[in-house]
């Protein structure tokens, strides 16, 4: 790996890593996508700018969740029918790296777990699943498409045209997605947090709100 | 970064301007001026739906008020009606949207004076029974079930994070755990949850700084904490210190005013010494106002009976009092019945000189007994205790009553007031 440190094979701005294990970041003057190999940056592509949105977070906006504290490197806006959301990459305070999700300000936090069973492809509303003792229930079925990427990811950014999610809650706030554009599915089990748990600082401001 | 703008559009329908106060999150918006709801998701502004009401309707908290709730300020952002069309039976709702940038949406509720704000929750409830009863146990707290209805949208202004049209309706459940209440919207497959907490007309008013009062309350609103839940714990309290410090008086009394002993003195029975076992006892005074005289009995009976005819004569006056008391106790290895002492309460009697004439009987063949008679002047009246004690037991049983009324109240206005309801949903 190299260090956490270069420039943008494209406009030779410096490109700053926060994360030492990040595959991918975006450049932030020219929009570049950019992955580090291991000698140097490569530019793979290009991203549009970014949709406005209104997320109170932003890159940088640290906060901290049970004894854990966490800092914002990255993000990807997805697209649904009814919106977007945002999920913003998290990196805590021991090199570990989770998803913080911001759909119309209702928070969850998870992190990829290994599956504990193989995964149902795909899953129903309304099916449930005993993982760790909890009964969770499937919520939502979405089909979204990646509508920007920004900062740094623990992935190489391709273009997923179209991404099958399934949401799944349990009736004490544990959250869990299977994310089916892989194979075999990934897994991400966290909560369904509230903006105060977060103790979030360096967020972006509101016109006419303090 | 800079601060995120507040955006303004304008209307594809009228061409006037259209603040939004949700910044990215509003998908929808009522043109202020032509009452068109406009789709805000895209950057080319679509009509959803031109406005066919003629009847305006002015929400009580306008659009754009800033509120602080739980520490937290809100801005009012929408505002529906809701409509509840069932036959003769119909009513509607009001609901506004209120909106922080950082802590996301929240609602306040307005029927008939009753106001609930509203969370949305993300985490799904349980299905649980309560008293035989179908209910929701959701955050450790068990919600019973109260009513289902279909809702419809019937008005709309300001704007929404989905797509807000009129006419939509959904299929809504309440269960209720007061002052919290918690309800499903449900369209298709789609479960929305949320829990509403009753708050006071006052304090959406002092929260708002709104001028003039809030509306008047009527009926009993389902979620409504009762007023009577905390009274009646203390109101039974209450009894109870009260009868405590009866029996305390009640026992001072006994001490420091036992009555003046008027006469006393010990007897022995003997059967057949005289053919008449009658005799009379010195005169005594009772002196003071007209008042009581307790006369109390006491012997050494054993398995036996005795009884006694008493006359209680004015040496003066000749006025006589008779009265008579059995004695009798007996016991064995079962246990024992009766007593061996007895006595009597001879109500206003006047002062003066007096004699008591006593004439005790025994079955025959008893051969002996001794006893003691003491006659006691102005003794307490316990009675007087005792009909405190019940009339202090009114207000604790009236607000019991109430509580009952409030209860029958809130249950009328429930589907599963009178009955217990089949099941539940979701269970097969």
């Amino acid at each position: 790996m190299s260090s956490p440190q270069g420039n943008c094979p494209n406009c030779g701005a410096p490109v700053k890593f926060l994360w030492s294990s990040a595959v991918q970041t975006t450049c932030e003057f020219c929009h570049s996508i950019l992955v580090r190999t291991d000698v140097d940056l490569k530019k793979v592509g290009e991203v549009a700018d970014l949709p406005p949105d209104a997320s109170p977070i932003q890159i940088g906006t640290e906060g901290a969740y049970g004894n854990k504290s966490f800092v914002v490197v990255g993000r990807i806006i997805y697209e649904y029918e009814q919106g977007a959301w945002n999920e913003w990459h998290i990196v805590y305070n021991d090199g570990t790296s989770g998803w913080l999700a911001d759909a119309q300000l209702e928070y969850d936090l998870s992190w990829l777990t290994a599956a504990p069973e193989q995964l149902p492809a795909p899953a129903r509303k309304g099916q449930s699943f005993q993982w760790q003792g909890k009964n969770y229930e499937v919520t939502s079925v979405t089909k979204a498409h990646y509508k920007g990427v920004q900062g740094e990811l623990p992935f190489q950014y391709w273009d997923k045209s179209e991404m099958l999610f399934a949401d799944l809650r349990t009736s004490a706030g544990d959250f869990a997605t299977i994310d089916y554009s892989e194979n075999p599915p990934l897994l991400f089990l966290g909560r369904a947090v509230e903006f105060d748990d977060l103790h979030l600082k360096n967020l972006r401001e509101f016109e006419g709100w303090r | 970064m800079a601060p995120v703008q507040a955006k303004s559009i304008s209307c594809p329908n009228c061409g006037g301007p259209v603040q939004l106060r949700g910044f990215e999150h509003t998908l929808s918006v009522v043109c202020p001026q032509c009452h068109s709801v406009l789709d805000t998701s895209t950057a080319e502004v679509a009509i959803l739906q031109t406005f066919q009401e003629k009847t305006q309707v002015q929400p009580t908290i306008p659009l754009g008020a800033r509120g602080t709730i739980g520490g937290t300020q809100y801005e009012v952002i929408g505002f529906q009606v809701r409509e509840v069309a069932d036959g003769d039976d119909s009513y509607s709702w009001d609901e506004y949207l209120l909106f922080n940038p950082y802590k996301g949406f929240r609602y306040l509720t307005e029927y008939n004076g009753h106001w609930n704000f509203v969370h949305t929750e993300s985490a799904i409830p349980e299905p649980s029974r309560s008293a035989g009863k179908f209910a929701m146990r959701y955050g450790g707290k068990t919600y019973v079930a109260f009513d289902s209805m279909t809702a419809a949208t019937v008005y709309v202004l300001g704007e929404f994070p989905w797509r807000v049209r009129t006419g939509e309706a959904v299929a809504c459940q309440d269960f209720i755990a007061p002052p919290l209440m918690l309800s499903s919207e449900s369209t298709g497959d789609e479960v929305t949850w949320s829990r509403a907490e009753y708050i006071k007309g006052s304090e959406v008013w002092q929260a708002f700084k709104l001028p003039g009062s809030p509306p008047p309350v009527y009926g009993v609103f389902a979620n409504q904490p009762s007023p009577y839940g905390a009274r009646i714990g203390a109101s039974w309290r209450t009894w109870l210190w009260l009868n405590v410090a009866l029996a305390a008086m009640a026992f001072l009394f006994m001490v420091i005013s036992p009555g003046r002993v008027a006469y006393s003195n010990h007897y022995a029975y003997f059967q057949g010494v005289k053919s008449d076992s009658a005799f009379v006892t010195p005169t005594f005074s009772l002196d003071g106002r007209n008042s009581n005289v307790k006369l109390s009995i006491h012997t050494d009976l054993d398995n036996n009976w005795a009884y006694f005819n008493f006359a209680l004569i004015n040496d003066q006056t000749g006025q006589t009092f008779d009265f008579a008391r059995e004695v009798s106790y007996y016991h064995d290895s079962d246990g024992s019945e009766g007593s061996r002492n007895n006595s009597v309460i001879i109500p206003s009697v006047p002062s003066g000189q007096y004699y008591m004439r006593v004439e005790p009987e025994m079955a025959p063949g008893s051969p002996y007994m001794r006893y003691d008679l003491e006659l006691r002047r102005n003794v307490p009246n316990y009675a007087f205790f005792w009909i405190t004690a019940v009339l202090l037991l009114i207000p604790p049983v009236l607000t019991t009553f109430r509580k009952g009324g409030f209860e029958a109240a809130r249950w009328r206005e429930s589907d599963f007031g009178a009955m217990i309801p089949r099941g539940g949903g979701g269970d097969d």
